[in-house]
């Protein structure tokens, strides 16, 4: 088996429209939580969310292809050319052919069905744009990325809800590992902060009014976010080979499924996807030094995660760190894993571990080393990436220091 | 109202081509004007919405829809025949 190793990245998100400005947000503790500014903002029950702000699409993207680009496809192609360009890859002839990209996202193209279903319904209008339905389909990032970089091997989308990205990137590295392609762009996009996206969460009840605060006993509920990250996976001797900047290796994946229930958390799968991405990376539990929790800051999950890391780690649960970063950036739901896997790059790269930010008081239940509020200078040699999704499917991914 | 229309599709047609106004002359085809069928079915949407009628098209066989699309002058007098049966 061919060992996957991580060559670019690329973001945009509340904390940053790059990965040296979300990093950094990431080390000073930053909120990129804030109130949410769209029409009939009023009417919401719920109102921060962590927006991309400040954000021209006329700056990237000219007439056309905004006609065509949801903002959930604007922001994957950005974050894509980050990561191509920090990798130094170009995607011509065979390599093309070897090449592909899988993207996660949960709700795609939301904005564009929500604006159209406001015009024909709300409206009365009778007719809406011809570009809709290429619009808002899932697969339209991964298909744009594909067009802009040339990348003609296997791609799709997959939809896991909140496992969105980790699904992806899993699959990502299954490719190159067993020989199916030699490069992957991979990652996930999400932009579901318009009306009615923040509607369908505000009605579930589990969303805070106020703050996210994973892991702390005062904590209230999730916080929407926005954004994609998107990463080049390659062949390490192929990376090896050309010079290429390597920000860290991946070493395994797992993925399970609960089988129990179609919102609630379940410790069980979430413990066999954790002992299931060390086992397939054949790295020894007690080597793991940070996991970024998927930590919603809702009740049941962190609580739920906190049980399951301590069933896997055992004593080694009070010796490692785990911290959520959805208390910065807000949960970016099927672009949420790829967002978080920066704060393990940053673990294991820069030795700088992002804080769980918000924090006030211990709880009993989460009685594990979340970092509160600062983020931490260690010697981080294999870190994990935690998502567990609504409908129970879990996945994780086990990164090594490169 | 003929020159209005006209002016107006060919307004429609030159941002859709990425063209100035003055470049697109009457006897021209969408294809001299670079307009692929993507481009079309977003310019006919733009008709449809400026002077709010309705284009019977069917980008599965354009030559077969009652829409003449086969010039520039084409479509304006098209255009002109389905606002006048709109009003009438």
């Amino acid at each position: 088996m061919r060992r996957v190793v991580i060559t670019g990245a690329g973001t945009i998100n509340a904390l940053g429209a790059d990965v040296p400005e979300t990093l950094a947000a990431m080390r000073e503790g930053r909120c990129g939580i804030g109130p949410l500014e769209m029409r009939d903002v009023d009417r919401l029950a719920v109102r921060i969310g962590a927006q991309v702000r400040d954000y021209d699409e006329t700056a990237h993207f000219n007439r056309q292809q905004i006609a065509l680009y949801d903002r959930f496809t604007q922001f994957a192609l950005l974050a894509a050319g980050q990561a191509t360009r920090e990798s130094g890859i170009v995607f011509t002839d065979e390599l093309s052919m070897r090449a592909g990209v899988v993207m996660g996202t949960s709700a795609g193209g939301l904005r564009t069905q929500d604006e159209n279903y406001r015009a024909v319904y709300e409206e009365g209008k009778n007719r809406v744009h011809p570009f809709v339905v290429p619009k808002l389909m899932n697969n339209a990032a991964a298909s744009h990325v594909s067009m802009q970089l040339n990348l003609r091997g296997p791609s799709f989308t997959v939809a896991t809800a909140c496992a969105s990205s980790n699904h992806a990137m899993g699959l990502a590295f299954q490719m190159i590992r067993h020989g199916m392609a030699d490069v992957m762009l991979t990652g996930g996009s999400e932009s579901m902060l318009c009306f009615g996206g923040v509607k369908a969460w505000e009605g579930l009840r589990v969303m805070s009014k106020d703050a996210c605060r994973p892991f702390s006993a005062t904590r209230n509920g999730m916080v929407q976010g926005e954004g994609a990250g998107m990463f080049v996976f390659e062949d390490r001797d192929r990376a090896l080979a050309r010079g290429a900047p390597i920000l860290a290796e991946v070493a395994g994946f797992a993925m399970t499924s609960d089988a129990s229930d179609i919102v609630m958390p379940n410790k069980q799968g979430a413990a066999r996807a954790i002992a299931g991405a060390l086992q397939d990376a054949g790295i020894d539990r007690d080597r793991v030094g940070y996991i970024n929790a998927h930590g919603t800051g809702t009740a049941a999950n962190d609580k739920t995660e906190c049980a399951a890391v301590a069933d896997v780690f055992g004593h080694h649960a009070n010796d490692l760190m785990i911290s959520s970063t959805k208390s910065m950036h807000g949960h970016l739901i099927g672009g949420t894993g790829a967002v978080e896997l920066l704060a393990c790059i940053m673990a294991l790269r820069d030795g700088i571990v992002a804080p769980t930010i918000g924090y006030e008081e211990h709880d009993p239940e989460c009685a594990l080393d979340v970092v509160p509020n600062v983020a931490r200078e260690a010697r981080v040699e294999v870190a994990l990436s935690n998502a567990f999704a609504f409908g129970g499917l879990n996945a994780v991914l086990a990164l090594r220091a490169a | 109202m003929a020159e209005h229309v006209r002016d107006k599709v060919i307004h429609i047609l030159a941002e859709q081509a990425v063209l100035e106004p003055g470049d697109v002359s009457l006897d021209q085809t969408l294809e001299d004007l670079g307009i692929d069928s993507l481009g079309l079915v977003e310019s006919i949407f733009a008709i449809e919405e400026e002077f709010d009628i309705s284009i019977p098209f069917n980008a599965n066989a354009p030559s077969e829809s009652e829409f003449d699309i086969s010039s520039i002058a084409a479509i304006v007098g098209a255009v002109e025949g389905l606002i006048a049966a709109q009003r009438s």
